[in-house]
């Protein structure tokens, strides 16, 4: 914004009365960064070229695939392909995973926002002995690397579950292999980073809306649901968007808690694929891909939130 | 608040306090205790978890060794570079107008999954030079085709060429391609950190300093970095946890062979495929140790920012 | 509707007092103003009969109903805050109905009520609009709008007016005052300044420190100020004081201020009979100083000689910055005034309006017969 100002003013600068001395000069300034632009396009492409890659080869056929590179594509005549979709999605697992991923990850993210604000509700807003050092010790909890927590969760699993099969979505009703059992682990190693987000956000409301609801006669519950919840949905939407992404993109806590392939997640089932189909691209290729089309969507509709969310969390691992 | 009764806040903290405790706190518990016993649980051993990552007695199954200098060369080649480019980057595209475009196309790769990461760059890496890009490009130029992922010689560089045949044991070929892929996922993350600080310097700051004679690296050297060094601090702190932490990456791209398993994936093994939950454990609280330190540092600075705000 | 009265309440922080035994029955119908400097405790007063704070010791009733431990939200008491605390996600209208949604009020009545307080306070035309889109007065409106709707027992406002620029802070007042004729509810208002105090107020409580240093009308506290921080408190500009031992035989008594002396109308002097020698402080407001090119009438006028040091015009009248022998002192004279910076200047102290205070206790001295 500010460059681009400062480049009008630039090529303003020389007398109007002279186009030349106009022309010539934007044409300098242009030569002169020249490299510049070269350099940050350059990169920009490099950064690009993979994932395009990716995005060419999942479209074309396996022949192709098999013997000559993706940036051969283009030549005449197109031979694109979407078998490879309807390949992974029916026969390699892909739609199965794909709804898998969706049910792991939406609970997990409202049950997380939803337990995370309470707790900062009232680290915000309630008075009790200790409220401080509960607060760094809650937050003190992203010092644990996961890994470290799965051999006993999955102890504690394999005690705990029942040999009742969950009815509609299949797995168990809890514990290993269950999806009630992979939300609640999900949002246990999400509070850490989300209570502390939400504690700073909701701390940072006029203490005079808060009170101001009291007098009119709101109680707690009153004051979080229709105060609190609605004037931090930006923050909400960013603690969502990078939850989401987390449990989404998550392969280690599937890996460990779920046994059970009709369960497996899109990213544990195409590490399974990767496995067994080590250079078998067109399915691998496809396979990603599908994995990447929801949280692309968010990239390019959510950007702000999106970027926030991430920044918000990138402490998080 | 008047009215309100002394447990009502422990009722709103009730269900985060639950799942803090049973998915962090006794797991860190139990994980101490366990690495204090046998493969099962069964029997008390003392440290001998500990000697056993110390003294690396089996190092084709399980090189404890191997396993942690790769971290260490994570942490340093991969903080530094996609800081280094992060920066480069940021500076670049904070004098164009297409900025956000080309913050953009670096930022994606942060969306994906680790998991679909590897998979586009070890489809990127494939050996033969018809398919794969890299070695595409290198043959294209002359080159000889790389196995990537399996080549565990130290690159040919003129520090090889110099004297020394052979470099410091982490530094092969596969671990550097793999922490390329980690640079070119989390550079975004720096980009966009450091495009946000950069914002932060006014353009009267600069310009007084263009008054007063200096030229642009002057420019760099004297007012952009020392400004723009608490940002630079974050996101290397936040990098260098996620080196520490690093797993899905290498698990997906090599699964820890041809000498590229760090910590993390060497734990997930030992714990989860050998079934030893006494050197698992250990290794885990290795791990703990190491993050601790840099964990503090970023929450302290986390909360200075807070109050200084 | 209904008194309020603070029943020797006191409040600490930690150990920090706020408040010191403050004792006050505010009449049920009554528009009380609380003032004094930032930091007296005026705030916290309020906030303890809302419910915001806990009290430390004493009892605060609002009618016959001790409060000490009901919840804010069962107290039936309006607040217009400084901020306003408009909730910036809801419409004006939602605002408004904010309150009497929480209470289960029918949605017709809620209607009828915001419909009619938005005629009163001429805002019927925001009700749609979100806060943000308002200025600085029709968001003091909307905040006022949303405690008359609720028809609380009373109305509590702290500082409403300081967010306003000055036109508007006069023309509210006025409107304040005429909504507190027209709905007839008890009024506590927090301010800091002295004006709106004097303005709006039935009673006025002046706090200093966390202690209530005098309660009365306003005509009381300006005319009869109990001890010297009321007496500059009130009144504005501040009145002077000048350090002053007493002096002379008891029919003929001095005030000797250092520069001058000044001779003690006979009908003020008994009260300083008792102060021969020792010394006081002697309190004269600046409209109680005149140029002696136009004196007024019905005063007691002694002259007293000083150099202008700064000259303020303010239109109908003039601020003289005074300087005798070092001793500095304000008077408030006619416009037409021949003052100039530097120069002398004969002035008139009518000390028939004279205030005298003991130099130790500070507390004032009576001089005439109190009424």
């Amino acid at each position: 914004m500010e460059e681009s100002a400062r480049g009008r003013i630039a090529t303003r600068l020389p007398s109007p009365a002279d186009p030349a001395a106009v022309l010539g000069g934007g044409l300098k300034r242009l030569f002169i960064r020249l490299p510049l632009h070269i350099v940050l396009i350059g990169l920009a492409i490099i950064w690009s070229i993979p994932t395009i890659a990716l995005l060419v080869s999942s479209f074309r056929t396996p022949q192709d695939i098999a013997s000559n590179g993706w940036w051969n594509a283009f030549r005449l005549p197109l031979n694109f392909t979407t078998a490879n979709y309807e390949n992974v999605l029916q026969q390699h697992g892909m739609g199965r995973a794909f709804i898998n991923s969706l049910i792991i990850s939406v609970p997990a993210t409202l049950l997380v926002i939803l337990i995370a604000a309470l707790a900062a509700y009232a680290f915000s807003w309630m008075r009790f002995p200790g409220r401080n050092a509960l607060f760094l010790v809650m937050v003190g909890m992203l010092v644990v690397p996961l890994q470290m927590t799965l051999i006993p969760v999955l102890r504690l699993y394999v005690r705990l579950t029942p040999n009742v099969d969950m009815p509609i979505l299949g797995g168990n009703l809890f514990g290993v292999s269950s999806f009630a059992g992979i939300w609640l682990a999900h949002t246990a190693y999400g509070l850490p980073l989300a209570v502390y987000l939400l504690r700073n956000f909701f701390g940072s409301l006029p203490k005079d809306l808060i009170e101001s609801a009291y007098l009119d006669g709101a109680s707690d519950l009153g004051v979080f649901f229709r105060i609190v919840l609605p004037l931090s949905v930006p923050a909400l939407g960013a603690l969502a968007i990078f939850q989401f992404l987390w449990v989404w993109n998550d392969l280690l806590v599937a890996l460990t808690l779920l046994g059970d392939p009709r369960l497996y997640p899109m990213t544990v089932n195409i590490t399974t694929l990767v496995s067994s189909f080590g250079s078998n691209y067109q399915v691998l290729t496809a396979a990603a891909f599908v994995s990447m089309v929801v949280p692309l969507i968010i990239f390019f509709a959510l950007q702000r939130y999106f970027v926030q969310g991430l920044l918000a969390g990138a402490v998080k691992g | 608040m008047i009215g309100r009764r002394w447990w009502a806040p422990w009722l709103w903290l009730a269900p985060a306090i639950t799942l803090l405790s049973v998915f962090l706190i006794y797991p860190v518990v139990d994980t101490l205790r366990r690495s204090l016993l046998n493969a099962d649980s069964t029997r008390f051993v003392g440290f001998d978890n500990y000697k056993f990552i110390i003294d690396n007695p089996v190092p084709l199954l399980s090189n404890t060794h191997s396993a942690i200098l790769n971290n260490v060369l994570w942490l340093v080649l991969f903080t530094s570079f996609a800081v280094g480019v992060g920066l480069g980057i940021a500076l670049l595209a904070s004098r164009v107008r297409y900025e956000a475009v080309a913050k953009s196309a670096i930022f994606i790769p942060m969306a994906v999954s680790f998991v679909a990461a590897s998979v586009i760059w070890r489809f990127m890496y494939v050996f033969d030079p018809h398919i794969g890009t890299i070695n595409a490009f290198i043959t294209h130029f002359g080159g000889h085709s790389t196995a990537w992922i399996q080549n565990t010689n130290a690159p040919q560089t003129w520090l090889t060429s110099l004297g020394p045949t052979t470099l410091p044991d982490p530094i092969q070929i596969n671990n550097l391609a793999l922490i390329i892929v980690g640079v070119w996922v989390w550079t975004g993350f720096a980009v966009v950190v450091l495009s946000a600080g950069l914002r932060a310097i006014s353009s009267e700051m600069l310009q007084a300093a263009r008054v007063d004679g200096a030229n642009e690296w002057q420019i760099f050297r004297r007012i952009i970095i020392p400004v723009l060094s608490p940002t630079i601090a974050v996101v290397a702190t936040t990098l260098v946890i996620q080196a520490l932490k690093l797993f899905d990456l290498v698990w997906v791209m090599t699964g820890g062979k041809f000498k590229t398993d760090v910590i993390a994936t060497l734990f997930f093994r030992e714990a989860f495929l050998i079934q030893d939950f006494g050197v698992g454990s250990a290794l885990a609280i290795v791990l703990l140790l190491a993050v601790v330190p840099v964990m503090v540092v970023s929450i302290r600075r986390f909360q200075f920012q807070e109050e200084t705000r | 509707m209904a008194s309020v009265t603070f029943d020797h309440v006191t409040k600490r922080f930690d150990e920090t007092p706020a408040i010191t035994d403050l004792d006050l029955e505010i009449a049920d119908r009554e528009f009380l103003v609380l003032v004094g400097p930032s930091g007296c405790g005026k705030s916290t007063a309020l906030r303890m009969l809302a419910g915001l704070e806990t009290v430390t010791r004493g009892k605060i009733y609002i009618g016959d109903r001790l409060v000490n431990d009901v919840p804010a939200k069962d107290r039936d008491l309006a607040m217009v805050f400084q901020s306003y605390a408009l909730y910036p996600h809801m419409s004006v209208y939602d605002n408004m109905a904010f309150g009497l949604k929480l209470r289960k009020v029918k949605k017709e009545e809620i209607r009828r009520r915001v419909t009619e307080a938005a005629r009163t306070l001429d805002i019927e035309e925001l009700l749609k609009r979100k806060p943000r889109q308002l200025s600085g007065g029709q968001r003091q409106r909307v905040a006022v709008g949303r405690a008359i709707v609720r028809e609380p027992r009373a109305f509590l406002f702290d500082e409403p007016l300081s967010n306003l620029d000055a036109k508007l802070r006069v023309q509210t007042r006025a409107e304040l005052s005429k909504l507190h004729e027209r709905i007839g509810t008890t009024f506590i208002y927090v301010t800091h300044d002295q004006t709106e105090a004097m303005t709006m107020a039935d009673r006025i409580a002046v706090l200093r420190d966390g202690i209530i240093q005098q309660v009365g009308r306003p005509q009381e506290l300006y005319e009869h100020p109990d001890n010297i921080f009321v007496a500059g408190f009130i009144g504005s500009p501040a009145m002077n004081f000048f350090d002053a031992t007493v002096r002379g035989e008891p029919e003929s008594l001095q005030l000797d201020t250092g520069p001058f002396h000044l001779p003690i109308p006979r009908e003020k002097a008994a009260g300083l009979l008792p102060y021969r020698g020792k010394k006081v402080v002697l309190g004269v407001r600046p409209e109680s100083i005149h140029d002696s090119d136009f004196p007024r009438s019905g005063v007691i006028p002694v002259q007293v000689q000083a150099a202008v040091d700064v000259l303020e015009l303010m239109g109908n009248e003039v601020f003289l910055h005074l300087l005798s022998d070092g001793v500095s002192f304000l008077a408030r004279v006619d416009s037409r005034t021949k003052a100039k910076p530097g120069r002398k200047i004969q002035v008139l102290f009518d000390l028939g309006e004279m205030h005298a205070f003991d130099a130790d206790t500070q507390q004032a001295i009576p001089l005439d017969k109190p009424f």
